[in-house]
């Protein structure tokens, strides 16, 4: 059996929750302060998941990039793959907040979406 | 053919420059740097001494006293900060006192204004003074420029008038021809009759490309400051203790723009590469500034900066031609009071060492000043309402801490000897002089410039050629 | 002159929310000034998420909590000047400002909101010796670099204080391509979220330097080399400790200052601590009818905190514009053991408006505390916290009932338990 502590990094509160680990398994947490605490230990303990934000080039637009963020979690250790992805796309303005710029980002479920809108000039 | 070559924009070189380019003279100003006014005239205590410091006999003594005299004017006419603060010489104890009763004496001999107060009545004008201040001895004509500020007009007035300015340009060999000298450069070559080395810690350098044995070696010595945030009101007054035969000592210094300089310290460095700041040389500043005063403001410290004095092997200026080489004039060791001498040093080059070798006829077109730069913050309502109805860029401000508008900065690139840099930029209207240190105009300066410039974002430099700011683009 | 109810100062989180709780009040005739050319202030280039959980209970990225306050105010009807910059105020609550379009112009006000913002501590505050070549930057300003413009500032990157915007930059900036050797922190604990040392750092292995500074700068046109050494307890570098690392970028992330010129031209009381105004319950600081919230008046780690502090400013501001001041006695609040400052600073007793929050700070990390709070001998309220961290707010909510007639300062202090 096996104790892990960990930092949920769901929000910025920041909890310490210790993950208690036997053969693979995860047979419980404590010191979350919400479901998704617990379910985010469990998911760490596996494979951890990320948000991924980052930038795409825009044309037309106010400035010369926009910021983009995955509508959900997506491993971790397909950071790069996924960055990978997200240089390839250009996209023109207007755009508006939750457009979708990749569907489906490598099969991870989540898709690519603008953070923000930006107007044409 | 060229009749002067000038090697060195500082303040010797360009005061000299552009006193010169009154002249029908073909006349040519180059610097390694950058810019103009990049090394020790960048990087000093900014003040205007009266010259009751220097000894009797003396360079130094005799050409102090004249520069000083020169300057209100030269700033008037070159729209450049002069700030008339005045200079408290502060002693604690007798011992002190008897150097004060030095300096006093050869005031007076010099027809240098000064005052006496007790400890307690300069306590009531400059209240951070030490409580172990016994006397004061008060030279209430002693100022503070900005004087890169006041070089780069002055270069910017020789240009305007005609002499050409090479920047970026290091100055490789010197060759004797039979009319005079061949300069040359990284870049080109300068045949010239005469050449002025105002090199400043590299003169000896110079020097040495046409002398077999030079007088003189360069001893730089290097001076910490910190730069107080102008949200203090520390002193009124140029505070300084008494000077010792290490020089003038730990000063606090108001700025043209209402910042203090705290420092300097005074240390011969070896290397004339080694500019910054160590940790002892502020620590000393720290220890010695609490001799003269109290409250010392370092928590509200914007920026550290340290200067390398252009000091020799010699105590006073040299100014003569070289006795080895006719024709190349030494302007060297130009270290304090060389800010306030420097007018006056221009006029001694020109009456005591070139009157001989050149014809002088007057240049029906020159200007020796030169147009006002508009500057927002000095302006009525009325006149900023109608300057910004003129051109909206001066209505949108850039520098959040100087309030600096877009419109003063496009006009500091687009003049004469313009910005071509960040820092160039600063030297010139001060967006990142301020408290955030540019922490929030920078990326803004910087598209500025690409812009102006019709450059890349990517082109855009901090200071020298390969002091890029950005990396790449990322997208 | 132009005259309004309220004038709001700065448009970023706390100057929106301000301007949306005005309306909410029913304050109709006010306006927002914003130095930049968009609202939405520092957000714009906080493109990571993790915003919005306590207000909107999801997470947001920066831009997208902006964007739900540009609409909300939008909504509303606020009237929002952009590209405008305040020059100056009066202590009679004129205000000063430049633009392209009106050029010079002075607008009267009846309260003023003060939603400022705060600027990054810069090289020149934390002394490191060594040369100024290029590629020394504040994190906010490669941020914004990246982020905004889209350039990437270097390659080899060190960063000096673990403040979050250098961890959020420590990733991005791997994720960008560029190798991050490390992080130097001057205390022997984090200054940041311990979610962005985990999700910043330790998902990317970058080593965090604890006890750690600068301590030289090599390089004469772009960045080549630093000296990073360990320093003692009074924080002084141990010789001999001395690492290089061949590095192109230094970031520096070491503390954020409450952007306060205006505030101090005309004479308001400040808090040493903070370096913001000394604000009342009603967010109201020493000059009557100036208001100020948000990172201008003390530097918050979570935007949610931001907007609801700035809401009950704008609450504050209201109540002032409809009763004028509040009478009667007036207590301090003052900072006990561990506890480093406590906003706000003075309390009307006799005039509690309804229950006051209270945020402060810890001096020093603890495992576990007891919070306490009382008024001279009194104690008000006893509250047990686990982990508490300098760079973690503290809030504690005491009822208008608790504090309605106290007599005496009011005192936070956290005790150390086991």
């Amino acid at each position: 059996m096996e104790t892990k502590e960990l930092i949920c990094v769901n929000c910025p509160m920041g909890c310490r929750v210790s993950v208690t680990i036997e053969a693979g398994e995860v047979l419980s947490v404590t010191g979350n302060s919400c479901p998704r605490g617990e379910a985010y230990a469990r998911q760490e303990s596996i494979r951890p998941m990320r948000i991924l934000t980052s930038t795409v080039k825009i044309d037309h637009a106010l400035h010369r990039v926009l910021p983009v963020i995955t509508s959900k979690d997506i491993p971790l250790d397909m950071m790069d793959a996924a960055m990978e992805e997200i240089r390839r796309v250009t996209v023109d303005a207007p755009v508006k907040m939750n457009d979708v710029l990749i569907e489906n980002l490598l099969g991870t479920g989540a898709d690519v979406i603008a953070s923000r809108s930006m107007d044409r000039i | 053919m060229y009749d002067l070559v000038i090697i060195g924009a500082g303040i010797t070189g360009t005061m000299l420059a552009r006193k010169l380019s009154a002249f029908k003279l073909k006349a040519v100003l180059i610097d390694r740097e950058n810019d103009i006014a990049n090394e020790a005239t960048m990087a000093n205590s900014a003040i205007v001494h009266t010259g009751y410091d220097p000894e009797e006999g003396t360079l130094k003594g005799l050409l102090n006293v004249r520069g000083a005299r020169q300057y209100e004017q030269i700033c008037r006419d070159l729209h450049c900060g002069y700030k008339l603060t005045g200079a408290y010489v502060a002693a604690c104890g007798e011992e002190e006192e008897k150097v004060q009763d030095e300096l006093a004496e050869r005031a007076e001999k010099r027809g240098i204004a000064y005052e006496w107060l007790s400890g307690d009545e300069a306590r009531t004008h400059e209240p951070n003074l030490s409580k172990h201040v016994t006397r004061v001895l008060s030279f209430p004509e002693t100022a503070v420029v900005y004087p890169w500020e006041v070089a780069i007009a002055c270069a910017e007035v020789a240009v305007n008038n005609g002499t050409e300015l090479r920047l970026n340009e290091t100055v490789c060999a010197i060759d004797r021809t039979d009319s005079g000298w061949c300069v040359k450069t990284d870049k080109g070559e300068y045949e010239t009759k005469i050449v002025i080395n105002a090199a400043g810690v590299a003169a000896d350098k110079i020097y040495g490309m046409v002398g077999d044995h030079p007088s003189f070696t360069m001893t730089p010595k290097k001076g910490e400051y910190f730069v107080i945030d102008n949200d203090v009101h520390y002193t009124d007054h140029i505070i300084y203790p008494v000077p010792t035969a290490k020089g003038k000592g730990v000063l606090a210094v108001p700025t043209v723009y209402g910042n203090t300089l705290l420092g300097p310290n005074s240390e011969r460095v070896e290397d004339p590469d080694e500019r910054g700041c160590t940790f002892a040389g502020l620590d000393y500043v720290r220890e010695n500034l609490v001799k003269i005063m109290r409250n010392p403001p370092f928590n509200k410290t914007i920026r550290n900066f340290a200067g390398l004095r252009p000091s020799s092997s010699c105590s006073d200026f040299i100014i003569e031609e070289a006795p080895d080489a006719e024709n190349f004039i030494n302007v060297a060791s130009i270290e304090s009071p060389g800010l306030a001498s420097a007018p006056a040093v221009a006029d001694y080059v020109i009456e005591e060492l070139l009157k001989d070798k050149l014809t002088w006829d007057k240049n029906p077109d020159a200007r020796m000043d030169r147009e006002a730069p508009v500057v927002m913050a000095k302006l009525s309502e009325e006149e900023k309402k109608a300057k910004i109805a003129e051109n909206p860029l001066y209505g949108k401000i850039i520098c959040r801490c100087e309030q600096i508008s877009e419109g003063e900065i496009v006009d500091c690139i687009r003049r004469t000897c313009g910005a071509r840099s960040v820092k160039g930029v600063k030297k010139r209207v001060r967006p990142g002089m301020g408290r955030c240190q540019g922490g929030f105009c920078e990326p803004r300066v910087l598209n500025i410039l690409a812009r102006e410039l019709n450059c890349s974002p990517l082109d855009v430099v901090l200071d020298s050629p390969a002091s890029r700011i950005l990396e790449k683009e990322n997208r | 002159m132009k005259h309004y109810d309220a004038v709001v100062i700065g448009g970023g989180s706390a100057g929106l929310s301000a301007a949306v709780t005005l309306k909410k009040q029913g304050i109709e005739n006010i306006i927002v000034l914003e130095k930049d050319g968009e609202t939405g202030g520092i957000l714009q280039q906080c493109i990571h998420n993790g915003f919005g959980l306590q207000t909107f209970k999801e997470q947001l990225s920066g831009p997208a909590y902006a964007e739900r306050f540009i609409d909300q105010a939008a909504e509303a009807g606020v009237e929002v000047l952009t590209d405008t910059m305040v020059t100056h105020i009066g202590a009679d609550k004129t205000i000063e400002y430049v633009n392209s379009t009106e050029g010079y112009a002075k607008i009267q006000a009846d309260a003023i909101i003060l939603a400022v913002g705060c600027y990054e501590r810069s090289r020149g505050a934390v002394e490191i010796p060594g040369e100024r070549p290029t590629g020394i930057y504040t994190a906010g300003q490669a941020q914004r670099y990246l982020n905004i413009d889209g350039y990437l500032v270097g390659k080899k990157v060190f960063i000096l204080g673990s403040g979050d915007i250098g961890l959020i930059m420590a990733r991005r900036m791997t994720l960008e391509g560029a190798k991050v050797y490390g992080v130097a922190e001057l205390m022997p604990y984090s200054n940041g979220l311990p979610r962005n040392i985990k999700q910043c750092l330790e998902d990317f292995g970058i080593p965090l330097y604890l006890s750690h500074t600068v301590t030289h700068i090599y390089g004469h046109d772009r960045l080549e080399r630093i000296e990073v050494s360990a320093v003692d307890e009074k924080r002084k570098p141990v010789p001999g400790t001395e690492m290089y690392f061949d590095v192109d970028t230094l970031l520096l992330s070491v503390g954020l200052i409450p952007e306060n010129h205006l505030a101090d031209e005309i004479g308001v009381v400040m808090n040493p601590r903070t370096r913001g105004p000394v604000v009342d319950e009603n967010y109201m600081t020493s000059v009557e009818g100036i208001f100020a919230c948000g990172n201008g008046l003390h530097v918050h780690d979570l935007v949610d905190f931001v907007t609801m502090e700035a809401a009950r400013a704008a609450e504050g501001a209201a109540r002032w514009l409809k009763n004028g001041s509040s009478a009667g006695r007036v207590i301090r609040t003052e900072a006990g053991s561990n506890v480093s400052y406590i906003v706000p600073g003075l309390l009307h007793t006799d005039a509690m408006p309804g229950n006051v929050e209270f945020f402060f700070r810890v001096t020093r990390p603890l495992d576990a505390g007891e919070i306490i709070v009382r008024s001279g001998e009194k104690v008000l309220r006893t509250l047990k916290k686990k982990k508490l961290m300098p760079s973690e707010m503290e809030r504690v909510l005491l009822t208008k009932q608790q504090l309605t007639g106290l007599e005496d300062n009011l005192t936070i202090e956290v005790k150390e338990t086991e």
